[in-house]
């Protein structure tokens, strides 16, 4: 079974993104911020992150950055999931190495479809 | 409104454009007829009905039946239809075409996401020596108007569009994201009834008709297919839904690899 690790600090969104990444097929396992996410990767290295962009501690940039240079750390599909909407911050999350970009408020057609086209779905 | 006020707007949504309108959903009937009485400046749906039968007033008769057309669009809808069409199809027509334009044909083509799919793959990577005109059809002005404005919400921007081409073809507009011009300057946009005389178009080397049929009823449908078999080039694909109970009947042939695409001739043809 392929893993998603959900990465957002408000519990309402993680249960809710959960249930739909649950039902793409995924076993889910959840952050509340980008440190507490990296702990994650580095015991078990998901095949797709849903990544949060503001969050305590660790943002998702950040949280990015230093995945890419972990071993493995290349191979999840990173997606993006904010409520930034400016394509100058869309790009900058591509830039740095997000697969995908889902803008809040978000929906299960959405995120199928965002998952698809990371090629993780 | 009444039952019988449904039956008569039912009955004029086949008549005018051969839709399949059900006069029993009633919630259906009247949310999308609200706003139109609102804008007509009536105070009840029962009004403009009665303004309809007596009046006939086409502009009216318009903008109540084309609020009973159901869009339903995304950007690169079935991808592994543009990926065929742009590897395989455009090539392919390009090369038998020697020289002159390829004509790509959207018809019903609502907001225009079908269209702005091509026109984006176009702009990305214009094929080699290919010449490639867009053109994009639809009964309902107001979607029209939609389309050409290339403005869409943030909803309608994450419906099949991925974030690499978000940001590349578009900008923002307040909350709204705007399609660049030279994504947008590809099409040529033009009303057209399915069920009207569709000859004075001209020809085409492949027509697009998606999520379209379905909404017909079945003489308009039959007329409608009879409008777009004729308007292909003779070698030209038509790509409708998948299944397609008729196809066969009106002559027309799979084609290998390309997802509801119909030729006239031998399948093999186009794959090849």
């Amino acid at each position: 079974m392929k893993t998603c690790l959900v990465v957002d600090d408000s519990r309402v969104i993680r249960k809710v993104a959960r249930r739909i990444v649950e039902d793409l097929g995924f076993e889910v396992a959840e952050a509340a911020d980008g440190m507490e996410a990296l702990a994650w990767c580095h015991a078990a290295m998901p095949d797709a992150v849903l990544l949060d962009w503001h969050m305590p501690m660790m943002g998702g940039i950040e949280f990015l950055r230093r995945l890419r240079l972990e071993p493995g750390g290349a191979n999840p599909k990173v997606i993006f999931c904010s409520v930034e909407n400016d394509l100058e911050r869309i790009r900058e999350a591509l830039d740095c190495g997000a697969d995908e970009y889902i803008m809040k408020p978000f929906d299960g057609e959405i995120v199928a479809e965002k998952f698809a086209l990371a090629g993780v779905a | 409104m009444t039952p019988r006020e449904r039956e008569f707007v039912a009955r004029l949504c086949a008549e005018r454009a051969g839709l399949r309108v059900d006069p029993h959903k009633a919630y259906l009937i009247d949310s999308r007829l609200a706003p139109v009485a609102r804008r007509e400046g009536f105070s009840s749906i029962s009004e403009l009905v009665q303004a309809l039968k007596e009046r006939q007033e086409e502009s009216q008769v318009w903008a109540a039946v084309e609020a009973m057309t159901l869009p339903d669009t995304a950007f690169f809808r079935d991808p592994e239809v543009f990926e065929q069409l742009w590897s395989d199809l455009v090539p392919a027509l390009a090369r038998r075409a020697s020289g002159s334009p390829v004509r790509i044909w959207s018809a019903g083509c609502a907001s225009g996401q079908e269209v702005y799919s091509l026109a984006m793959r176009l702009e990305e990577a214009a094929p080699t020596n290919v010449r490639v005109e867009l053109f994009a059809s639809d009964l309902s002005d107001r979607l029209l108007e939609k389309a050409q404005s290339g403005l869409y919400s943030q909803f309608e921007v994450q419906r099949g569009l991925s974030a690499r081409r978000l940001v590349r073809h578009f900008e923002k507009r307040d909350e709204m994201f705007l399609l660049s011009r030279q994504v947008r300057q590809h099409v040529r946009w033009r009303r057209v009834n399915l069920i009207e005389d569709v000859s004075r178009l001209g020809r085409f080397d492949i027509v697009l008709c998606r999520h379209v049929l379905s909404s017909l009823t079945a003489p308009a449908r039959a007329r409608a297919m009879e409008g777009l078999v004729g308007a292909l080039q003779p070698g030209g694909v038509l790509v409708l839904d998948r299944q397609v109970s008729e196809a066969a009947a009106m002559g027309l042939t799979p084609v290998a690899g390309l997802p509801g695409g119909y030729g006239l001739e031998a399948a093999e043809r186009v794959a090849a």
